[in-house]
């Protein structure tokens, strides 16, 4: 086996030091009756070109080289080369966790200015060094504030990603957290009056996204002031993080909870993302994940360590802020290398260039025959929903057969919106595959391919 | 820099005024370590490392578009160029210690080699691109990969169902337990506690509590396992499962499992089996066949996908077909055309525990390895890794204190009762070893163990590597009656010495601002003469 670095004589010299005769005998503490007598029922040991060709294979059978406007908290944004270039390096990828700080300072320097760039773009005070994604982010922030307000009942808006709200409905069922879901409005935002409604004086926090899921901004502000009178905390979750380049951040939030994926994070069917939570600094030992901190070494030298272990797992057991022991480090420093890359200006640069995009998918979609554009007087970022005649299935049936990907139907989670798509248009999607995409949904008769 | 023959110009070390090693360090000699700094500090407005292609869409003005949501600016984001880039991530990536540079003997952590193939097929176009909400009939290579991954691990486990969705260890732990609750709950009553041994990794007590049960403990007896006179009396109908690691955390297999499973299936609990060590069980026994009923694995320890540093990890959960009803949505299904699709109707379910599908690019990675491997390869891992524990554990007994003589598999765990005599404790002997160019060990875990050094060496090391850390540790083991005060502050070859991690706790500076000068606060700290050695943290483990 090629991984393997031992011959056959140096296993025999290495049997004959520890005093046994064959390997057996180191295994015989499993009672026979559990040993495997046979080989397990897996295809057979492959050589490196057989599993490319096999994965090849399968990558071919996806969907290549198609032209997409899904986005719906997973976005396709141009990743530099730069970013796999030096991720790739052994020291980076096969490091763990930085708990021995002497050895690991490159790995814990990266993730302290990553928690610096998280801090800087959403406007809070503290971050962490990563969660799993934005969906448990999201839960862990909800049981954050509920540690922190000590109380149990939850206000969410409708408008949060369906899966972020599923995720959070797993997390919060044995906690004794209750939840109460408030709608939107005619203008695809929260809906004020009911909010206000929602939220008493038991209320821990206030879970919306921004933009949420139909690509509206939220009223970030007055939603805010909203909580904070009732004392309840405000959580600001964030799926398309590019918008943070040219969106006001959601300041007046107590947490933020990120998903980075959009800082060149391969969308990989779904994962590993980077979710990540900052908050004011006076919520700290409520945080959950890992922090880096900066200190000094025994000769007043700079140098970095994981700090405030004492709310973990591995210290405090039961009583702990989090179950959660991995973070995310190698796609936290894939989103670090990005904001990096693209830095000050060119986050901004970046951001105008996918509002400018979908600007013009909304204009060209939108003036469609039986198209209008949901929502239209509301702020948005690369995403919206679009109203359709006829039904949106039908119409990815047809962009199918000219290799395009249209928006994601969304009655499956909003009934209401029956014949209503959300699109995504970034940097990634050309001036011709938009008005590709608006020809074909304007000639019904195109040909097209079922769309499952 | 501090070199083997030069001592640090570090007030403490230079106390030693000797060679700072009694013998000769086989693995590795000091060289030149670039110095960088923080990437703000590099930034000036201007530079970039960017182009965008020219906009083919009429400009837009953003303050029309979004009013008063408009951001003005981007506050301390670093401005700087492509070759500054690279420079600063490649100088800190020097700064770290990684597998590819030698052996990471890290107890329950099982860093073993990560295959490049995994990297460059999780990479191919068509399935880095793939979106999650793509067709189904556009996504059937993603969803075969994870169809055969799924059917591999339960094959491995000897388990009826698997869930991929899990994004790491402790969160597989998480959708267990959720599970087992779930089971409970058909049955009338989620029952009120979890028992956990004392040996267990906190993540399981903390798992238990998020699913509103009561954890109960468990004393190991003598041998560092499960007691079972203990367990039986501490069993009722009030006991949801026992959270089991197997092999324990001190790399003993449960000779007793089936009666450990007989005692909690008489009556009616379940057996949660932690994953954490299934490198010592790969293709030579499975769980399923000795009574567990669901357990989680680490795509991120077994099955060879990168640490990276802290993640990201993946924690796929198995179960027996009593379980099967309750597993998070979607779930993968084969249609009679060989095709697949999610399932996302199944009204017992537990719900979402991550949106999407999991972590899914570990499964690319996990995939790739259990193919490079096939069952003989799998097996020889297994027997590596256990031959590989064993050697180090013969070679090291009559140095290191052996709390439990019992037969180990894949890992070893001394005591340091033998050197704290002369003051060095568990976390000295780990920091001492850096000099000598290896990652510590596990320091101070499993808690059973007072002073632990939890080795695990895992399969990937060639029998050169093992013998230069035997070496190594023989040489702390005498430093520890010559010289303890060179361990004592260990490491001395690194970039930087023993952090002050006591003051990074006290006023947590967890980011950086302009009006912050950390050199000078450090020169302010270094002026008071403040020179203790510093106790290392009580290091945790991956989950």
């Amino acid at each position: 086996m090629r991984y393997l670095p031992k011959s056959p004589s140096d296993r025999d010299a290495m049997l004959k030091e520890i005093g046994v005769s064959s390997i057996g005998d180191l295994f015989q503490s499993i009672p026979a009756e559990y040993r495997l007598a046979t080989d397990l029922n897996i295809p057979p040991q492959m050589g490196e070109q057989e599993i490319v060709n096999l994965f090849r294979v399968a990558a071919d059978r996806n969907a290549n080289g198609y032209a997409s406007f899904l986005g719906a908290g997973a976005y396709r944004h141009y990743r530099p080369v730069v970013i796999d270039a030096l991720v790739q390096r052994g020291e980076f990828l096969t490091s763990y966790t930085p708990y021995q700080a002497e050895i690991s300072q490159g790995t814990l320097q990266a993730i302290f200015e990553f928690q610096t760039m998280i801090c800087e773009l959403t406007g809070m005070e503290i971050a962490n060094a990563s969660m799993y994604d934005g969906s448990t982010g999201a839960a862990e922030s909800v049981m954050m504030a509920a540690r922190v307000t000590r109380r149990s009942h939850m206000v969410v808006a409708g408008t949060v990603h369906p899966e972020y709200r599923e995720v959070l409905r797993t997390y919060a069922q044995h906690q004794g957290l209750t939840k109460h879901r408030v709608g939107y409005g005619a203008d695809g935002r929260v809906d004020m009056k009911a909010l206000e409604a929602a939220i008493t004086d038991q209320t821990a926090c206030v879970l919306i996204q921004s933009p949420n899921f139909f690509g509206v901004i939220e009223d970030v502000a007055a939603i805010a002031d909203l909580a904070h009178t009732k004392g309840a905390l405000l959580i600001v979750s964030i799926a398309e993080a590019l918008s943070l380049g040219i969106v006001r951040p959601p300041a007046e939030a107590d947490i933020v909870s990120l998903e980075a994926q959009s800082f060149g994070v391969a969308i990989s069917y779904g994962g590993p993302y980077c979710g990540v939570l900052a908050c004011k600094e006076k919520f700290i030992r409520q945080m959950p994940g890992r922090l880096t901190g900066a200190t000094v070494d025994q000769n007043g030298r700079r140098g970095f360590v994981l700090t405030l272990s004492t709310r973990e797992q591995h210290i405090r057991r039961e009583k702990a802020t989090s179950n959660i022991c991995t973070n995310q480090a190698l796609v936290a420093l894939m989103t670090c290398i990005y904001l990096t890359i693209y830095g000050k200006a060119g986050m901004r640069e970046l951001a105008e260039q996918n509002l400018a995009k979908a600007h013009y998918a909304v204009q060209t979609l939108a003036g469609t025959p039986g198209s209008k554009l949901l929502f239209a007087n509301s702020p948005r970022f690369n995403e919206f929903v679009l109203e359709t005649a006829e039904a949106p299935d039908s119409i990815n049936a047809r962009l199918l057969q000219q290799k395009m990907i249209g928006g994601l139907p969304l009655s499956h989670w909003y009934p209401e919106l029956k014949h209503a798509s959300l699109w995504c248009a970034t940097e990634q999607n050309s001036r011709a595959q938009i008005d590709a995409a608006a020809a074909v949904i304007a000639d019904k008769h195109a040909p097209a391919l079922a769309y499952v | 820099m501090a070199t083997e023959t030069v001592a640090p110009s570090n007030s403490t070390a230079s106390k030693t005024k000797t060679s700072p090693f009694v013998g000769e360090r086989s693995k590795v000699s000091s060289h030149i370590s670039q110095n960088e700094g923080l990437i703000f500090e590099k930034s000036s407005p201007g530079k970039k490392a960017y182009r965008l292609p020219a906009l083919d869409v009429p400009a837009i003005d953003p303050q029309a578009l979004l009013g008063k949501h408009a951001r003005e600016d981007l506050g301390l984001l670093p401005e700087v160029s492509e070759i500054e880039i690279i420079r600063h991530f490649t100088r800190l990536s020097t700064w770290n210690y990684a597998i590819d540079l030698g052996m990471y003997p890290l107890g329950s952590c099982t860093m073993k080699y990560n295959p490049r193939v995994n990297e460059m097929v999780a990479r191919l176009e068509g399935i880095a691109d793939a979106h999650p909400y793509q067709p189904e009939s556009l996504s059937q290579g993603a969803m075969r990969v994870m169809w055969m991954l799924q059917e591999c691990l339960k094959e491995i486990t000897g388990m009826d169902a698997i869930t991929l969705q899990p994004a790491a260890g402790a969160h597989g732990e998480f959708t267990g337990i959720l599970l087992v609750r779930a089971y409970h709950e058909s049955k009338g009553n989620p029952r009120k506690k979890i028992l956990i041994p004392d040996s267990a990794h906190g993540t399981n007590p903390a798992t238990a509590a998020i699913c509103g049960y009561q954890v109960q403990n468990l004393k190991s007896n003598s041998d560092g396992m499960v007691d079972l006179a203990e367990l039986e009396q501490l069993v009722d109908e009030e006991t949801a499962a026992l959270m089991l690691t197997n092999p324990s955390t001190i790399g003993v297999f449960e000779s007793e499992i089936h009666k450990i499973a007989d005692i909690l299936h008489s009556k009616g609990a379940l057996l949660y089996m932690d994953g954490a060590n299934m490198n010592a069980l790969v293709g030579k026994t499975r769980p399923g066949d000795f009574g567990v009923d669901v357990m989680h694995l680490n795509l991120h320890k077994t099955f060879s996908t990168p640490h990276g540093g802290g993640g990201p990890g993946s924690g796929p959960v198995a179960c027996k077909q009593i379980l099967e009803p309750f597993l998070p949505t979607p779930v993968l299904v084969e249609k009679p055309d060989n095709t697949l699709t999610f399932n996302y109707d199944r009204s017992q379910s537990v719900g979402r525990v991550r949106m999407f599908y999991g972590n899914y690019g570990m499964f690319v990675r996990a995939l790739a390895y259990i193919l490079a491997n096939g069952p003989d390869g799998l097996r020889q891992t297994t027997e590596d890794a256990v031959l590989n524990a064993n050697y180090i554990r013969a070679k090291l007994e009559d140095v290191y204190d052996l709390p439990y003589k019992t037969p180990t598999l894949h890992e070893v765990v001394f005591s340091d009762r033998r050197q704290t005599r002369n003051g060095v404790k568990t976390g000295d002997i780990a920091k001492r070893l850096i000099d000598y160019g290896f990652h510590p060990y596990t320091t101070s875990f499993p808690m059973i163990v007072a002073g632990a050094l939890m080795i695990e060496p895992t399969e990937s090391e060639s029998k050169e590597e093992l013998d230069q850390f035997i070496d190594a540790m023989r040489q702390i083991a005498r430093e520890a009656d010559e010289n303890p005060e060179i361990i004592l502050h260990a490491p001395h070859a690194t970039r930087v010495s023993r952090m002050d991690e006591v003051a990074a706790a006290r006023k947590p500076v967890l980011r950086w601002k302009p009006d912050t000068a950390p050199e000078s606060a450090a020169s302010e700290i270094a002026a008071s003469g403040k020179t203790p050695p510093l106790v290392p943290a009580t290091a945790a483990k991956e989950y």
